[in-house]
């Protein structure tokens, strides 16, 4: 009954041709056939977001639909962001902000910031919190990912806006003459290496 | 002391005038992780992302009844799935393991009994997890039933059928515990008011999003390797030891990145160690993927705890005394509950002077899955009763909330009433930044009804002073390995959660050597190469390893800046490592590159490299249990929330929360952030939804006892659109037992947050709820009940048996208890893999194991 | 991971073949369009099926016109986020895109569609688990069992309803059509829906959902309508209490009502008393309004069987209703509003 079907699929703009059961779902195939495990699960049941991919530009539960329903589409997954060896915006925001911590949650994270920002360059603090709500993140409290996410929304817009210094340091303590923090930015100090 | 005791500040202090200096770029800055570019191309190697040639697929059996002597089991329909390889039954492991020397109670495969629902009974391998899955669902388990234990008042009140048959307690009880810190008596009698109060706090999970997984390969005749999401790789290496019967030297553990831990990845677990056992039957690497319902069992989660706490204070707030009892639903198994269970007593007294403290904890068996530690583990159930309670003594008093804490301070340094050394202390600070911040002063109490401001606060340790072995060896050990790249290599048992622990790591390192972040490798939390640090728990890897490191990259600066100075005809002392230069302090244009004095020292001393280790100097306390609690420094927090409650219907909004957090010092600040709107985010799940709790069908048609909702959808984590804006004050005042002055911050600022939005909602509409979670419901009751509270009303009757009294250093102790029988000194044994054990002890086991007969 | 158990996709390409298959296979056969509900309830194994039979490939289908007469007709397998964002669904129907809205987290609008979100599974917290977990209670009369735990003493299945669009399209009095091996019918949506949480719609098992024709009476220029939604967080849960109400009126008078309310019945139970309290009495009349919502609490059959505690719910049936009514009648609401959120 769950017979082997071989389907060729475009992830990442490249075509690949893959054999798998039947029944198996995008994520497992993007994973396990297609050795692309940048992709992670934490319900397959629709509940978390983790696996979240892009089809035709728009953001889909891998967990939650099969494979071989994707012939003819265009698949984009979380190892697809960056530009060869050059990060995107979203992934230096994330990555210079601490909105990835443990790091699980963040490809499926991208992923849906990513859709939101092709269709919305200039989202407002509720249309991020709404856009990304199916996913869930244990370790940030999500401040830094939104912060992250409108601080790359800016770079992309082509405006060159560091975030402001509370992001990176926290509010200055009240009160006290130096609590002010020099606002460095994360770029000066340390996205030598995107 | 001796050498490996002492802090890096003390060394630095003795060799200012030889040692050379450095001036690094990272620790203070907000640089990117090191990890910061895997994790957001998807090229970090979580455990599930491993896969080897040949691998196959492991899936455990699991309980279907809660309580049961385990029959037959029936693997003959399994045998008939395409692609079975084989099964593992309690017979084929029958070692015990836990965490604990004490709780050594849990079998990897269910040896004669089932304790819960979900408890391992059986494993079956196959060619796919399909397979693997169909196989497992198609064993059948025959299991004799036995009557079960739903709650902590049912276990105290039902003595059989014994979950446990536990030598050292009776009926269900695990663990109990009774301590009279000075005289309460005399205490209370100089209180003008006096509040005895009821609290609950329901149990709830870690949810890291990340679900257990393994692999393990097997690497010749009888050596495996076993990858894990795991925060303890050391003590699931002991665990595996013991477990597969093999030398520790055979075994290799390495924790892959966790994809979230908050100490639900800190127990050796089932599935790890049949992982191990069935690589080593099948010779092929066998992979381990747990579903989330299966994450629900493993658990090791806060405990459900019922507290009565009595308090005395003076009319001018002064608190003369408190007595807080305890009673902690454990779960089915041991796992670190008896360390829960001192816990949440020990830190009672960090905070505030207490000058009297009695405290008697119990833990109970029940048939659900253990509990265990959780970010603040056993601390944020009695710290949400403190300041609830401190929170309504304000009220009594006529004294706003923030000026009744300012009063009672605990100093810096102090000796606290039950022998815990302090350090420093940030936490009026802490006060007095969120009380400007969220205009305290001006709103609180004066707000329209339905808004409301709530303060707390909360302190953790750094560390735990005792490892969970008793043992003399370091808590922390770091390997560098210069060499003539101009690199180095860093090796560390530490474990990287998420986190940041691999940053702080490499950051040290760089500063103390001037060089770059790109030039350090590291090589972590792998027990073949790394050096052991005792895992991701406590708070304890930021100060310890942070300490271990500073002191090996000391060294090795030592080394390099010798063959340097000679070179460059320079006394040592003036010599600065910086800009991956090393160089005259006078004339910053004689120098030579970091590699070219790397150079010139390996052509002097042959290869380089260098080792440092931390070892926590030994707490005052010397009465029997108070290695919980001690901890080389405490941090401080303290939050204001401000609420919005519809007290039509009882639901209500968190607003706003400004927290400030006593770090010492900021290694890295934008860590330091995520970490405290991190534990924001927890408290608040914690305060508002999150809950583990448990079914019981009607005992006339069932015997299932089974959880409610172990699912991501049932189980209440918040969204984005849950949590309310956060302000956050990063509080600087270095300690001399930290890294650089740094404290801990992963748990820390989790603890104000749950009494937090108690008090903010008291403040709103007048009403208490003396619970957590604080579901809608509770707020209506407590609205229309007559002394406007929703809470326990009733203690159980629990025996705490005989307490032990300790003199407070106020009373002239000395840290002994005056009537413990056992206060005289007894030398430890050392068995062969280290462990410590006292005379006592170790007869004990050696009788019962029929090896003497003394 | 949790996976799929194996079965065969068939994928037809028009509607009669969709039907003949699953008339021919019985109960082993199923639909699925997004498959946000039949994925997961077959990864935990209480819906079973041999043969899935996809719709997605059904020309026509994911069709949305606002139709002849200014009726709006969506067809079967229109994603959720199609109907949330489409402006005339947000400028004529705004109760129905926002309870669109409030369905679920993005990318499952994304994926799932109005005809599998009307067609939606019950719910309970004793079925919605994994095949191991309905062993460990020895299953319940839903599925392969013998008792149902919610009410021990009953025969019937309490299972919920889950559906948002549901009571939301029921209070526009909406219609849909129904397209069998012999061809289509149309009925009003209310009729979709059976009291009983097993057998819980009123549609032969072949019969596909092709269309939704919202009528033109119901819209903005015609009806006044709201939809409340209860649940736990602002996003991915479903509903444990909503409340739909539309109203019309001639001359400030209400001369029309329906309420439904999903989640706190089998189906999405119509309020009818509490309607024909509000007629013929002026709009925004806050006693009808209490005397209404009064009458609507009595409908509500909140069971434990989801989140929050079960009588709490019944309270807030009571409340809900109040405010979608004030809402409707364009009075103030006051209290905690849900967030139900429409963001461009
Ligand atoms: C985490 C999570 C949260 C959710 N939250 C909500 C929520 O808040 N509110 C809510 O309403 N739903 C919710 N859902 C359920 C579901 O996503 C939606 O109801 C969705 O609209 C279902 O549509 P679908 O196309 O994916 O259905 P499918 O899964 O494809 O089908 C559902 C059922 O309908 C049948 N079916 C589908 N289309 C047709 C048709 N055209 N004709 C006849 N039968 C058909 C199928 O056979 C199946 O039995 C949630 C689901 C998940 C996983
Ligand atoms: S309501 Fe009763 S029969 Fe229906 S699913 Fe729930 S427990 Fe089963
Ligand atoms: S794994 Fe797909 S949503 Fe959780
Ligand atoms: S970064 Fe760990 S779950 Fe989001």
């Amino acid at each position: 009954m769950s017979r082997a079907v071989t389907a060729t699929l475009r992830v990442n703009g490249e075509e690949r041709t893959v054999a798998f059961p039947g029944h198996h779902t995008l994520l497992e195939v993007l994973r396990e056939e297609c050795a692309l495990t940048g992709t992670k699960h934490g319900c397959e049941l629709g509940e978390c977001g983790a696996c979240t991919v892009l089809v035709d530009g728009r953001p889909v539960l891998s967990c939650l639909t099969l494979a071989c329903q994707h012939e003819g589409r265009e698949i984009e997954t979380v190892e697809g962001l960056a530009d060869g060896n050059r990060l995107g915006p979203l992934q230096v925001a994330f990555a210079d902000l601490g909105a990835a911590q443990c790091g699980y949650c963040t490809p499926g994270i991208l992923m849906a910031a990513e859709a939101m920002l092709r269709e919305q360059p200039r989202p407002s603090r509720e249309r991020i919190a709404e856009q990304l709500s199916g996913n869930l993140c244990r370790c940030t409290g999500y401040l830094k990912i939104v912060e992250a996410v409108e601080w790359a929304a800016a770079v992309r817009r082509g405006e060159d806006a560091g975030p402001p210094p509370e992001i990176l340091f926290g509010h200055p303590e009240p009160g006290r003459p130096g609590g002010d923090a020099p606002g460095r930015r994360p770029s000066e100090t340390a996205s030598s290496n995107t | 002391m001796n050498d490996e005791n002492r802090s890096p500040a003390d060394a630095a202090a003795d060799a200012a005038d030889t040692s050379p200096s450095s001036a690094g770029r990272y620790i203070g800055a907000p640089f990117r992780r090191v990890d910061g570019r895997a994790k957001v191309t998807g090229d970090t190697r979580f455990a599930d992302d491993l896969v080897f040639p040949r691998m196959v697929f492991v899936k455990l059996v699991r309980s279907t009844v809660p309580h049961a002597r385990v029959g037959a089991i029936d693997f003959s329909a399994a045998r008939e799935v395409p692609g079975y390889l084989g099964h593992l039954v309690g017979d084929d492991l029958p070692i015990p393991f836990g965490i604990l020397p004490v709780s050594q109670d849990e079998h990897a495969l269910a040896l004669d009994k089932v304790r819960f629902v979900g408890d391992p009974v059986a494993a079956v391998a196959a060619t796919t997890e399909d397979a693997a899955t169909e196989a497992a669902l198609a064993v059948g388990v025959e299991y004799e039933q036995l009557a079960t234990i739903a709650s902590l008042e049912e276990a105290l009140a039902t003595p059989e059928p014994r979950i446990h048959e536990l030598e050292r307690s009776e009926g269900n009880v695990h663990k109990a515990v009774s301590y009279r810190f000075g005289d309460l008596e005399a205490g209370l009698a100089e209180a003008d008011l006096f509040l005895d109060d009821l609290f609950y706090y329901e149990g709830n999970t870690h949810l890291a999003m990340e679900q257990h997984a393994c692999v393990a390969v097997p690497e010749d005749d009888d050596r495996v390797t076993l990858y894990s999401s795991t925060q303890t790789p050391h003590y699931v290496h002991r665990a595996l030891t013991r477990v597969l019967g093999l030398p520790a030297s055979r075994i290799r553990v390495v924790a892959t990145s966790n994809g979230g831990g908050f100490g639900g990845k800190s127990d050796p677990f089932s599935h790890e160690m049949v992982a191990a056992k069935m690589a080593l039957v099948l010779g092929r690497p066998v992979k381990v993927v747990l579903t989330r319902e299966e994450v629900f069992y493993c658990h090791r989660g806060r405990h459900p705890v019922l507290m009565s706490q009595r308090t005395g204070f003076t009319k001018d707030g002064r608190i003369t005394a408190q007595h807080l009892k305890t009673v902690l639903d454990g779960g089915a198994y041991g796992s670190y509950g008896v360390a829960s269970t001192y816990y949440t007593g020990a830190l009672q007294t960090v905070t505030y002077k207490l000058p009297r403290y009695a405290f008697d904890g119990v833990r109970t068996f029940t048939n659900k899955p253990p509990c265990g530690p959780k970010r603040g583990h056993g601390t944020p159930q009695p710290r949400f009763a403190w300041e609830v309670q401190l929170d309504k003594a304000a009220h009594r008093l006529g004294i706003d909330p923030a000026e009744l804490r300012l009063r009672n301070l605990e100093e810096p340094d102090a000796v606290t009433a039950n022998y815990l050394q302090l350090g420093t202390i940030g936490l009026r600070r802490c006060i007095e930044a969120v009380v400007e911040g969220s205009g305290w002063r001006e709103r609180y109490g004066k707000l329209p009804e339905g808004r409301g401001l709530g303060l707390a606060c909360g302190s953790y340790l750094c560390g735990a002073g005792l490892p969970i072995y008793w043992n003399h060896m370091p808590h922390s050990g770091v390997q560098l390995q210069l060499d003539r790249s101009g690199g180095v290599a860093v090796f560390c048992g530490e474990t990287e959660i998420g986190q940041g622990s691999d940053s702080v790591l490499a950051a040290l390192v760089a500063d103390v050597l001037g060089i770059e972040l790109g030039d350090i490798r590291l090589c972590v939390a792998d027990t073949d190469l790394t050096p052991v640090d005792l895992g991701s728990y406590s708070s304890r890897v930021t100060l310890m390893m942070g300490n271990a490191a500073i002191q090996a990259a000391e060294r090795a600066r030592e080394l390099v800046a010798q063959a340097a100075g000679d070179a460059l005809e320079v006394p040592v002392s003036r010599l600065v490592f910086a800009d991956r230069r090393v160089f005259d302090a006078e004339t910053p244009a004689d120098g030579m590159t970091f590699q070219e004095a790397v150079i010139l020292a390996e052509a002097r001393f042959g290869t380089l490299g260098t080792t440092g280790s931390y070892t926590p100097s030994r707490n005052p306390a010397r009465y029997r249990g108070s290695g919980v609690g001690s901890s080389p420094t405490y941090s401080y927090s303290a939050a204001v929330l401000e609420v919005e409650v519809d007290p039509l219907t009882g639901l209500y909004r968190p607003a706003h929360v400004w927290i400030a957090h006593d770090i010492g010092r900021s290694l890295n600040p934008v860590l330091v952030m995520g970490q405290v709107e991190g534990s924001v985010y927890m408290g608040l799940g914690e305060a508002m939804m999150e809950e583990q709790v448990f079914r019981r069908l009607p005992p006339s048609r069932s015997s299932a006892l089974v959880h409610k909702m172990p699912s991501l959808l049932e189980y209440k984590s918040p969204t984005f659109h849950d949590m309310p804006p956060v302000t956050t004050y990063l509080i600087e005042d270095p300690d001399p037992a930290g890294p650089m002055g740094a404290k801990e911050v992963g748990q820390g600022p989790l603890l104000p947050i749950m009494p937090a939005l108690s008090n903010a909602i008291f403040d709103a509409v007048g009403a208490r709820v003396d619970q957590v979670p604080i579901h809608p419901h509770m707020v209506l009751k407590a609205l229309s009940a007559k002394d406007r509270r929703y809470g326990p009303r009733a203690f159980p009757e629990v025996d705490f048996g005989p307490p032990l009294h300790v003199p407070t250093p106020a009373e002239g102790g000395d840290g002994r208890a005056i009537d413990d029988p056992r206060h005289r000194r007894t030398h430890g044994i050392r068995s062969a893999d280290g462990t410590m054990t006292t005379r006592e002890e170790a007869l004990r086991a050696q009788h019962a194991a029929g090896l003497t007969t003394g | 991971m949790l996976r799929l158990p194996p079965f065969r996709l068939r994928t037809p390409s028009s509607l009669e073949e969709a039907a003949r298959i699953v008339a021919g296979e019985g109960p082993a056969a199923r639909f699925v369009a997004g498959g946000t509900d039949l994925w997961p309830n077959m990864k935990r194994r209480h819906q079973k099926a041999d043969t899935v039979v996809s719709l997605m490939a059904v020309p026509g289908l994911a069709e949305l016109r606002g139709d002849t007469g200014g009726n709006l007709e969506i067809g079967g397998t229109v994603t959720l986020d199609r109907v949330e964002r489409d402006e005339r669904v947000q400028t004529r129907f705004p109760a129905l895109a926002r309870a669109v809205a409030s369905i679920s987290s993005p990318p499952l609008r994304n994926m799932g569609t109005i005809g599998g979100n009307l067609c939606v599974d019950t719910r309970c917290t004793y079925y919605n688990q994994t095949e191991e977990w309905r062993r460990s209670i020895d299953y319940c009369l839903k599925e392969e069992g013998t008792v149902c735990w919610v009410a021990p003493g009953s025969s019937r299945c309490w299972a919920h309803t889950a559906s948002d669009s549901a009571p939301m399209l029921a209070a526009l009095g909406a219609r849909v059509r129904l397209a069998g091996a012999e061809g289509e019918r149309e009925i009003p949506l209310a009729d979709l829906y059976r009291d009983d949480g097993i057998d819980y719609l009123g549609k032969r098992p072949e019969e596909v959902l092709s269309r939704v024709v919202v009528p033109a009476e119901a819209d903005a220029g015609h009806c006044r309508s709201a939809f409340w939604k209860l649940r736990r967080r602002g996003s991915i849960d479903f509903a444990v209490l909503s409340v739909a109400v539309a109203l019309w009126q001639e001359h400030g008078v209400v001369t029309r009502a329906r309420i439904h309310l999903g989640a706190v019945a089998s189906w999405p139970v119509g309020a009818e008393k509490a309607a024909e309290a509000l007629v013929g009495r002026p709009v925004g009349d806050e006693e009808a309004i209490r005397e209404a919502a009064k009458l609507v609490r009595r409908v509500a059959t909140p069971m434990d069987n989801t989140d929050f505690l079960a009588q709490w719910r019944g309270v807030m049936a009571e409340r809900y209703a109040e405010s979608a009514l004030r809402e409707a009648s364009g009075l103030e609401v006051t209290g905690l509003a849900p967030n139900h959120r429409l963001v461009g």
